[in-house]
Parts: C-alpha cells; structure tokens; sequence
C-alpha cells in the first residue's frame, strides 16, 4: 500500500512528536464523529427513499383519479371548456413556500404548498353547464398538487443528502485511509529517529568514559612506578650510597675509563 | 463542501409544468398557472405540433429561473429530453415526472428512481415494491 511509506516531512524532533500526536488525536476524534454524522444521514436517507416510492405509487393513483375528473368535466361542459381555462390564467394562486430543514449538518429543502384562497377568475368556468364537475376536478388536482409538492420535497431532500453522504463518506475514507497512517507514520519515523539519536549518544558516551578510564589508568601506572622509584631512591640515600651512583658504579666498571692505562 | 448549493428560502414560487394540454388544463384549473407582465407563462403546453427544441428551450428557462420551486414534467415529455433530465442534478428546481394520460407511468424511466436503483440495486426498490 502507498499510504504505508508516506509520512509528512518533518524534523525529528520530541516537539514535533507532540504536535503531530496532538494532530493524530484530533483526526481520530474527526473521523468518529464524521463516521456517526455519515450514520445519521444514511438512516434519514433510507427513511426518505421508502417515503419516496410509497409516494410515487400514490401519486400514479391520484393522477388517475384527477384525470378522470377532468374528463367528466370534457364530458359535461364540452371540450371548449379548456380555452376558457387558458385564457383565466392571470396569477397563481396556489404557490410553493420552501424552508429548510436542518439534519445533522445538513440543510435539506422542504416544500409546503399555499393556497392564496382567491379562486374567483375560475369561479365562472362551467357557469352553464358541469359547475360541480369543474369544482370536484379543481378539488382533485389539488390535492394532486398537495402529493407532488410532498413528492419534490422529498426527492430534493433525496438529492442532496446523496451528494452530503458522497462527500461525508469521502472525508471518513480520507481521514482513515490517508490521514491517520501518514501521522502514525511520522510517529513512528520521529521515535525511530529519537531512539536512534539516544543510542548514539549513549555508545559515544561509553566511548569517551572507556577512553578517560585508560588514559587515569596509564596515569596511575605512571604515578605508581614514580613512587617506587621514589622509595627506592630514598632507601638508598638512607645507607648512603645513590642508587644512581650506584649505578653508575656498576655502569662504569663496564665502561672503559681513558685516564686508566692498566 | 465545493458543490454545496444554497437553497433559495423564499415565501412564495411557483410550479412550472410541461405537458400535455388535458393535465396542464387541469393543473391550471387547480390555480397552479401564472402569467407574468410579459406574457411569459410558466407551462408548456405539448402537443403534436411541439418541436423537441422547444420542449428543450422551456425545461432550460424554467430550471434557470429564479421563481419556480418545481418543475412537473410529462413523462412522456422526460423521455424527449432524457439527456436533459438525466445530467440536470440541481436540488432546487426540483423536477418531478408525472404520469400522463394516455401515457403509462413506467418507474424505470424516472431519473430519480433509476437512481435510486441503481444505488441499492440489492434493494431493488423500483422494482421491486411495485
């Protein structure tokens, strides 16, 4: 795996230690909580996706009931009843009100239908013949409208949590997949370094002791022959005879001396 | 979050249609249709003569502007413009494809629902519920 040797470019250092622990603490405490927030949205997601597919079936049931009002309002006040429709639209009355609503983070649509009450610019249609007709289809698309309005609400909510989980699902990968082992890298790297250091310094240490150990060693070798020396000297003063003259004695008997002839 | 969109919180939009004429009539009836200062509609009606680039040109206007919360498409009409309701992928407007008439309502054509299937295909909630 690639993510096993990458590690961030640090100074090996114990300061840097702590701040990268710091760091490797605080991307474990985000990815849990990453992790939960992906949970949340994922149990609202399947809630909505059930939600959307019972809706969607309704919906082809009242769309079938709404046409078929319609037609009887065909059937009743004549097929010219449509241009009298076409030519009343002004303004809607019936319009949509979005707010939001908000679910662990993230900001979802919600949309409400508002009836402004004014019905009047249609109020004449089918004045002559199928008024009742004209009222029950009007009754009937509405409430389809009431079911479509409730279905978009739900299918925008539907969208965007798609797009809130992609990118939360993303962000837990990142964190566990690339994040945490690269700092958990540097950990180790940066305790591998100090370790190293430490055993370093620790044989040159030893090094120095061992080099100072021979060097008094010597020292007292030196000093401990002197004071024999010393004390052999002394004692051969005390009987009055130099042990260097003593010896030079003896050397000299072994040396040729020029004034001697015989 | 890079392709956050703000959702617009208004009081009041409308619905846009693109139809055929009996649904539009009688969506219309139920007072959903609005004609603003400049004549401009928000429905379409669909009918024989209606040329695709047209139905392209209504579903664009009505997905850019501002004041429509939803879009009621025929689902026949969605099948015309497929390409277009397939990449559209904006949460508000939201598009919503309906039955029409005298044409079936197939829930595999639907760009929300395919999707929906194909994400929990092992699901199979299109399918498999009907």
């Amino acid at each position: 795996m690639s993510g096993q040797t990458q590690r961030l470019n640090v100074v090996p250092t114990v300061t840097m230690l702590g701040v990268v622990k710091a760091r490797l603490v605080g991307a474990t405490r985000g990815h849990a909580l990453l992790k939960k927030k992906s949970d949340a949205l994922t149990v609202q997601f399947r809630a909505i996706l059930k939600k959307i597919v019972s809706t969607k079936e309704s919906m082809g049931e009242i769309m079938k009931t709404s046409s078929f009002a319609l037609t009887e309002v065909k059937y009743v006040a004549g097929d010219n009843i449509k241009h009298v429709v076409l030519e009343n639209v002004r303004e809607a009355s019936l319009k949509v009100r979005s707010r939001q609503e908000n679910i662990a983070g993230v900001k979802l649509p919600k949309f409400e239908y508002t009836n402004d009450g004014e019905v009047s610019k249609n109020d004449l249609t089918g004045l002559a013949r199928g008024g009742q007709q004209v009222q029950q289809c009007r009754i009937a698309y509405i409430k389809a409208i009431e079911v479509l309005v409730e279905l978009a609400s739900l299918q925008t909510s539907f969208l965007t949590l798609d797009e809130a989980i992609k990118t939360t699902n993303r962000r837990v990968n990142a964190l566990e997949n690339v994040v945490k082992p690269k700092l958990e890298n540097t950990i180790s790297y940066i305790k591998a370094e100090l370790d190293e250091l430490e055993r370093e310094d620790f044989f040159r240490l030893k090094k120095i002791q061992g080099y100072k150990k021979r060097e008094i060693e010597k020292q007292m070798l030196s000093s401990k022959q002197f004071a024999e020396e010393q004390v052999a000297e002394k004692f051969a003063l005390q009987k009055g005879i130099s042990l260097n003259s003593a010896h030079n004695l003896l050397s000299a008997g072994n040396e040729k001396d020029e004034d001697i002839i015989f | 979050m890079a392709g956050r969109v703000q959702i617009p919180s208004r009081s009041s939009a409308l619905i846009a249609m693109i139809a055929d004429e009996d649904t539009v009539v009688g969506f219309l009836l139920a007072g959903v249709g609005n004609v603003d200062l400049r004549r401009k509609t928000n429905y379409l009606i669909v009918d024989s003569k209606t040329t695709v680039k047209q139905i392209e040109d209504a579903f664009k206007e009505f997905t850019t502007r501002e004041d429509i919360a939803i879009v009621l498409i025929s689902q026949y009409v969605a099948n015309m413009i497929r390409f277009l309701v397939d990449s559209y992928n904006k949460p508000v407007p939201a598009i919503l494809e309906i039955p029409s008439k005298d044409h079936p309502y197939d829930p595999a054509h639907d760009s929300v629902l395919s999707r929906v299937k194909y994400l929990f295909s092992a699901e199979s909630v299109a399918s498999g519920r009907r």
